[in-house]
Formats: structure tokens, sequence, C-alpha cells
């Protein structure tokens, strides 16, 4: 088996997702930013943004992150984010209002939000 | 049936109406508080991360920042009281604004002005019926706070103290607010929770015997610390008014389980009135007839001889 690396995923009322990953791909305020097992120790500021992860088994975990940070230590990965949903809680059909509504409103906040679930949805 | 025992009899009733209300808000507060129990659980992983991370920069770099620098003579400091929306809860929300009054007095004994800060409805109440000036006022959630909420709370209070005092700022940030130690235990607690002081934090976190590697910061370490302390402040305050909700139910639960307790014993003794009436009716009944029989006994007696 590969290297792995350990991935909490936690928003600030719940634990989102934690497992083990071989890759996560998340937006930092300077770019992308793909973390690996062994990666030196970081910590980074998130963009609102997609984020992937490749668990160890093969799959592929995306989530929608609304700011927040990410950390790196001891082969630990930490995703920090006051708002997180994986993309098989999206409702995508309620995202797309929400987006059209933004639209509307001019919203810009709301609109990235939405923005970004859907892009998380699609990219699942 | 006699006054006297219709007078128990309703009482009776009354108590025992008022004994079912108390027990069904004792048990709703139960069921609330393990609810609110494993809210404060489930807020605990981003609260340790993020301590972490703010221990890695603390430790990391040497950077300051406007919430961590203390100023050397305070002039002003805000306080955010956190008490409950509803009453019914024994002394909960009265033991916070007591606790409150006390650092006030603390506050002001250092020299300090005291801008106040308040969650809940009564905690208002308490404020607005001394005509006292709240600076500003957070109320309809304190039975289930969401992270919003606490965003919402802490938005203006940092604004509050990265504003030159001067300007109508403040220099310190205190909360009061009810810790949650056990299911019988909750006390009122007063924290300095601004300026952030990251030795502490640091030290808490040492403890733990836990050595932080070197981070590399990503865009940097101003960056990332500008980033990750309202954050920091937001949880603390996430924590503190969910640690407060269970404390509002366990109180309430206690406050409503000694009401109910009361209202039986309230019961049993008002039974034990109202039996001694319907006996002494009885007996009274009885010797107005035997006297009544006798009465006539004797007059029959009397023209017979």
């Amino acid at each position: 088996m590969a290297a792995e690396l350990h991935v909490e995923l936690v928003a600030a009322d719940r634990n989102v997702w934690s497992g083990e990953a071989t890759l996560v791909v998340a937006r930092t305020t300077s770019g992308d930013i793909g973390v690996m097992p062994g990666h030196q120790p970081l910590l980074g500021v998130l963009e609102s943004g997609p984020v992937t992860i490749r668990t160890s088994d093969g799959g592929t975990v995306v989530a929608a992150v609304h700011g927040g940070f990410i950390s790196f230590a001891d082969n630990k990965l930490s995703l920090l984010a006051e708002i997180a949903e994986l993309a098989d809680e999206i409702d995508a059909a309620r995202a797309e209002r929400a987006l059209e509504r933004a639209k509307a409103d001019a919203d810009a906040a709301a609109e990235r939000r939405a923005d970004v679930r859907l892009r998380a949805v699609a990219g699942h | 049936m006699g006054a006297q025992l219709r007078v128990y009899k309703r009482r009776i009733q009354a108590v025992t109406a008022t004994k079912k209300i108390t027990k069904a808000m004792e048990m709703i507060a139960a069921s609330r508080i393990v609810k609110a129990q494993r809210r404060v659980a489930a807020s605990m992983p981003y609260a340790t991360e993020l301590t972490r991370a703010v221990t890695a920069v603390a430790t990391g770099s040497t950077t300051k920042h406007p919430l961590t620098t203390e100023i050397e003579a305070p002039t002003r400091a805000a306080v955010l009281l956190v008490t409950s929306d509803r009453g019914l809860a024994g002394g909960y929300s009265s033991n916070a604004i007591k606790a409150a009054e006390r650092l006030r007095e603390r506050l002001a004994g250092e020299g300090k002005e005291v801008d106040t800060y308040i969650v809940g409805r009564k905690g208002v109440a308490y404020y607005n019926f001394r005509e006292r000036k709240v600076a500003e006022s957070w109320t309809g959630f304190t039975d289930s706070p969401s992270y919003g909420d606490a965003k919402n709370i802490a938005a203006p209070l940092i604004e509050a103290i990265q504003t030159e005092t001067a300007e109508g700022g403040v220099d310190e940030l205190h909360i009061v607010f009810t810790e949650f130690v056990s299911m019988m235990t909750q006390n009122p607690v007063e924290n300095r929770m601004l300026p952030l002081s990251l030795d502490e934090v640091a030290d808490e976190n040492s403890k733990k015997g836990e050595i932080l590697p070197l981070f590399d910061f990503e865009p940097s370490a101003e960056d990332v610390l500008d980033a990750l302390l309202p954050r920091y402040v937001e949880s603390r305050i996430y924590n503190a008014l969910l640690q407060a909700a269970a404390s509002e139910h366990a109180a309430r639960r206690r406050a409503m389980k000694s009401a109910t307790d009361n209202a039986g014993d309230l019961i049993k003794s008002l039974s034990r009135l109202a039996n001694a009436a319907r006996q002494a009716e009885i007996t009274q009944e009885i010797s107005e007839i035997v006297g009544g029989a006798s009465a006539l006994a004797d007059a029959t007696a009397g023209s017979d001889k």
C-alpha cells in the first residue's frame, strides 16, 4: 500500500469527514495546493472552493469548503472550515436556485457559495 | 360537601395541574441537555484543531497582531454577558448577571470604563429595567445557538477591539458565561478573551506534551494569523454559547425537578388536610344526629311520664 495521510475535515459544529487519503487538493489564497503523504508542515488559508480528497481505497471525496484553514503536520492533515459540506450532501437543485437568486440580488458572497457547491457536485 | 373540603379539593386540583406542567418541562429540559452536550462535543474537533493552528503560529513566528498586543494602560473594556432568553431556570441568569456585576466593579476599580454586550432576553431586561446602557444585545437563540450566531456576536466585538480607544474602541474583552461542569454543577465564569495571550494558548497545548513542527505558512505568517485570530475568537464565543445553553437546560431541569417535588409535597399535605376536613365533617354529622336523637329520646321519655 502506498503511503497514506490521515485527513480530518471539520466544520465549526461537526466532524464532516475523516479517514485515510493519498492526495488532498485544496484551494488556498495563493492558489491550488496538493498535499501528499510526507509533505512538509504547512499552515495555509483556504479560499471558498471545492476540496478533493483521494482516499486510499481509490475513491474520491469532494467537499465544498467555505473559507477556513489547511494544516498539515506529522502526516495528519486538518481542514478547518466554518461551513463544509460533502458533495453528496449538497442539494444541487437548491444550490442552482440559490445561485439564480444570488445573481438576481447581486449578492456576491451568496453567489460564490452557491457556485462552489455546484462545482463540488459537478466534480464528484 | 362542606365548604372547607371543597376549598382543599380545588387547591389539590390546581397544584396537580401545575405539577404536570413542571414535570413536562423537567423532562423536556433533560432531553435537551443531552442534545446540548452532544453539540458541545461536536464543536470540540474544530476548537482543538484551531487551537493547534494558533499555537503553531504563536510558536513558529514572532508576528504581532492587534488582537494579541496588550496595551500598557487599558482604559476601556467590553464585557459580553451570556444569559438565557427564558426564565424558569432557577438562579441561572441571575448568577451570570451577578458574576458580570462583580467583574464590572473590579474593572471599574481598576479605572476602566465598561461597555456591556448582552446575549439573552433576561440580561437585556435586567439592564433595561435599571436603565443602564447596553452597547449591543442579541436574543432569540440561547436554547440552541448556531455558529452563525457566534459570528454575529464576534464581529462587532472584534471591530471594537481593533478601533482606537479614543474613537470609542475598547482595549479588553471579557466574557461572562455559565460553564457546564456536570448535570448537577454549572458555574458562572469570567474570562478575559482579548487581547489573546498567545503564550497562554501555547502553554496550554505544550502541557499535553505536544511538540509542534516548524510550519510553512501559506501565504505568510502574518496573513495566516490575520485570518486565524478572528476565527479563534468566534470559536471561543461559540463554545461559550454552547456551554451556556447546556447549563441553561441543566439549571431548568433542576429548577423544574424541585418544583415538581414541591408540588408533590403540597398535594400530600393538602390531601391530609382534606381528609381531616372530611373526617371532621362526618364526625360533626354523626354528633348532630346522635345529639338530635337523644334530644328526641329525652323529649318522648319526658312525655311518657
